[in-house]
């Protein structure tokens, strides 16, 4: 069955270039309406951001090595904090599992392409406006924005360096992008799935992104909103957040965080479907309840609504308040809860090989699970009051970011390279990524914890004598982080130039239709639905 | 350039489907455009009947408590602030008075216009804890209405109010605070 699913792939690919369907040089990557090519390039789009974004923290980092102003103004520092906060948060992960969305969704389904190539096209290649945008505001005299990247009213409106515009704009560009490429999720999905899919067939993977890109599709638009109101506050004489004219700077709060809590879920639970494929794949074992990862991933995504207040304890709320939303957030531990302990079930007396994707995962599971418990620790009104906006609560979102979601994407990017490239990738290179970015990692983020506690608010330039020594080592983690990456940028760029040929499925616990077609994977896939063997060797559930 | 597929037939009922499917989609993402902005006075309602976030009455009461409670007697502080860019001079003549509940106080509040222009002020007042706010009664107060002052003019403002004898046992202060805000761009 599956020789003869590459046979017709690599014969569609030949009868491509007869008729000189791929064109040549920049056009193709402009013009291009294939799911793979739009995949690659949000994939390099994230990265060249991630390392923008991580430069930023470099420059961050070495003026928190010592405590005193050395090299830059408070000012720029506050531009570097909400830049480096934006571009990781819209131009790193969100892309990044956009990349994998159009990359894998397709052959995941055994569709052809995505259901709508030609918005595919439109919604990455109106990215890298946005961030020219907002990275162009720091050649402006009034400078980059630098009211966090939270832009809490007053600070972006009457308080504003004179970027609102500039900020806004390059939102509602990001945001109409993350739409338009939600939009596509969700009906190829619905659509375009090949015949005897069924949903509850679905890989984990496809799931996490359904359910992600509805979340987009509610929040999204409640951001762009909310910008809005922020525009014409600054530029038009409105008050939506200015009590002068009856308005109110706590609404801004509510309105930004209803939008800003499923917004970190929307860059979790793609992570959840990655780590879900790759577990069992290397324990050779079927993923431990899929259904119960189904239901799992759905309610946390349902609680994500209900829980926003939990940012802002601190802002006078009373008793009932922050009671309800303390308990709604705890209860987001009990889904996730259900997750974690399905991965380690999935691990549980499997023949475990440790891959480099593998790596990636198991130290998913493990520091995502350290970030949820720092999680619920700062779900705890009466002890946020001593967290909020120190330290701990940096130290908690770069676990479940960098640790979390930058972990699985990494994960994800090692198991799909050779189905990429058609090569694999050079191993020993890949597990010195691995072991100095989890070394350093750990140096970096942990003793933010500690800092916290004792008290060092976040964004700030320069703080008390007494947090000196553990900044110091913070820095050099952060530095060291920082180098790490570019290892993986040297892997890649081996394995795309060369190594040893993959075959159609490299990793012998893999399952999926991905692995059914030929590696690289051929321009066209699934011109022809895949036969329904293949659909039911593809399905996670355990039998 | 359309890619070209293989089985046409399946392709035209595939695409009505697709279409029918982002119509739908879109409807929502307009829907959630709305709804933020919805939020806005969704909030301000949701805010009058709780009482939270300490939003007091924006347009004055009628006088109506049944008695007054001699037995309690609350604290009512004032504070006053100034936004940024005003320069009055803003401050409550009595810094704190106690009241029996029900029982009606007029308290005064004097502000002067030190600047060289002419300015147009409103104080915006808020109730400290949040909860008591449904619980303080202005029957008058400077805030409902904006306050003009020329250049070193100066003048009394009157707060009269009552708290409902209804206030929970646990709150024996209140305190309250007006923010004074320069909104003369704003009100020409």
């Amino acid at each position: 069955m599956t020789t003869d699913v590459i046979e017709q792939d690599s014969h569609d690919e030949h009868h491509d270039s007869e008729h000189d369907h791929k064109m040549t040089g920049i056009k193709r990557w402009l013009y291009t309406t294939n799911h793979k090519d739009i995949g690659t390039l949000y994939l390099w789009f994230a990265f060249i951001m991630f390392l923008t974004g991580g430069a930023l923290a470099m420059v961050i980092r070495a003026e928190l090595f010592q405590p005193g102003l050395q090299l830059v103004e408070p000012d720029f520092f506050n531009q570097l904090t909400t830049v480096h906060g934006l571009i990781m948060v819209f131009g790193a992960i969100m892309p990044a599992f956009t990349g994998f969305a159009n990359w894998m969704l397709p052959m995941m389904v055994g569709a052809p392409d995505m259901a709508l190539p030609r918005m595919n096209n439109w919604s990455f290649w109106i990215l890298p406006f946005a961030f020219a945008i907002l990275l162009g505001s720091f050649f402006m005299e009034s400078g980059a924005p630098n009211f966090g990247w939270t832009f809490y009213a007053p600070l972006s409106t009457t308080y504003s360096n004179g970027s609102t515009a500039f900020f806004v704009f390059a939102v509602h560009i990001m945001g109409i992008s993350s739409i338009m490429g939600a939009i596509n999720i969700v009906v190829t999905i619905m659509n375009m799935r090949a015949p005897g899919m069924t949903y509850m067939k679905m890989p984990l993977f496809v799931w996490t992104f359904f359910i992600t890109a509805y979340l987009l599709i509610a929040v999204m638009p409640v951001l762009a909103g909310v910008v809005t109101m922020l525009l014409t506050d600054t530029y038009f004489g409105t008050s939506f957040f200015d009590a002068a004219g009856g308005g109110d700077p706590v609404m801004f709060q509510h309105i930004f965080w209803f939008f800003g809590h499923p917004e970190v879920y929307i860059m979790i639970l793609p992570a959840f479907g990655i780590v879900s494929t790759i577990i069992p794949a290397f324990s050779r074992k079927k993923l431990f309840g899929y259904s119960s990862m189904v239901y799992a991933t759905s309610s946390i995504a349902l609680l994500s609504f209900i829980v926003w207040a939990h940012h802002m304890f601190t802002t006078g709320m009373p008793l009932f308040g922050e009671l309800f939303f303390m308990y709604c957030t705890m209860l987001i531990a009990v889904p996730t809860g259900v997750k974690v302990f399905n991965w380690v079930a999935t691990m549980w007396r499997g023949s475990l090989t440790f891959e480099t994707p593998m790596l990636f995962s198991i130290a998913f599971v493990i520091l995502f699970t350290i970030g949820g418990f720092s999680g619920l620790m700062l779900a705890m009104t009466p002890v946020d009051f001593q967290y909020h906006d120190t330290y701990f609560v940096v130290a908690h979102f770069h676990y479940v970011l960098v640790t979390g979601s930058l972990f699985s994407i990494y994960a994800g990017a090692y198991f799909w390279l050779p189905k990429w490239t058609g090569n694999m990738y050079n191993d020993s290179l890949s597990k010195w990524h691995f072991w100095c970015s989890l070394i350093s990692v750990n140096l970096l983020f942990f003793p933010m914890h500690f800092l916290g506690l004792a008290g060092m608010p976040r964004r700030i330039p320069d703080y008390a004598l007494q947090f000196a020594d553990f900044n110091k080592w913070v820095s050099i983690g952060g530095f060291a982080f920082g180098l790490s990456q570019l290892i993986f940028l040297a892997v890649v760029i081996k394995c795309i130039r060369g190594g040893e040929k993959a075959p159609a499925k490299p990793w012998d616990g893999a399952i999926g239709l991905e692995w059914t077609v030929a590696s690289p994977a051929p321009y066209h896939t699934f011109s022809t639905p895949p036969p329904q063997a293949d659909i039911d060797n593809a399905d996670q559930h355990e039998h | 350039m359309t890619e070209k597929e293989p089985n046409n037939n399946s392709n035209d009922f595939e695409k009505k489907q697709n279409n029918k499917t982002v119509r739908k989609l879109l409807l929502v993402v307009i829907a959630m455009f709305g709804f933020g902005f919805a939020l806005v006075p969704l909030y301000d309602v949701f805010c009058d009947i709780t009482g939270l976030n300490g939003k007091t009455n924006t347009t004055a009461v009628d006088y109506e408590a049944n008695g007054v409670d001699k037995s309690r007697l609350v604290k009512v502080q004032f504070i006053t602030r100034n936004a940024k860019g005003i320069p009055w001079k803003f401050e409550p003549v009595l810094n704190e008075i106690s009241v029996h509940p029900g029982e009606m106080k007029v308290v005064s509040f004097y502000a002067k216009n030190n600047g060289p222009q002419d300015i147009i002020g409103q104080a915006v007042p808020s109730v400290s804890p949040g909860l008591a706010a449904n619980y303080f009664h202005k029957i008058e107060c400077f805030c409902f209405t904006q306050q003009p002052l020329k250049a070193s003019e100066d003048v009394e403002m009157a707060l009269q109010f009552y708290v409902d004898l209804d206030l929970p046992k646990d709150i024996n202060t209140l305190t309250l605070s007006y923010t004074l805000y320069d909104i003369t761009e704003k009100s020409s």
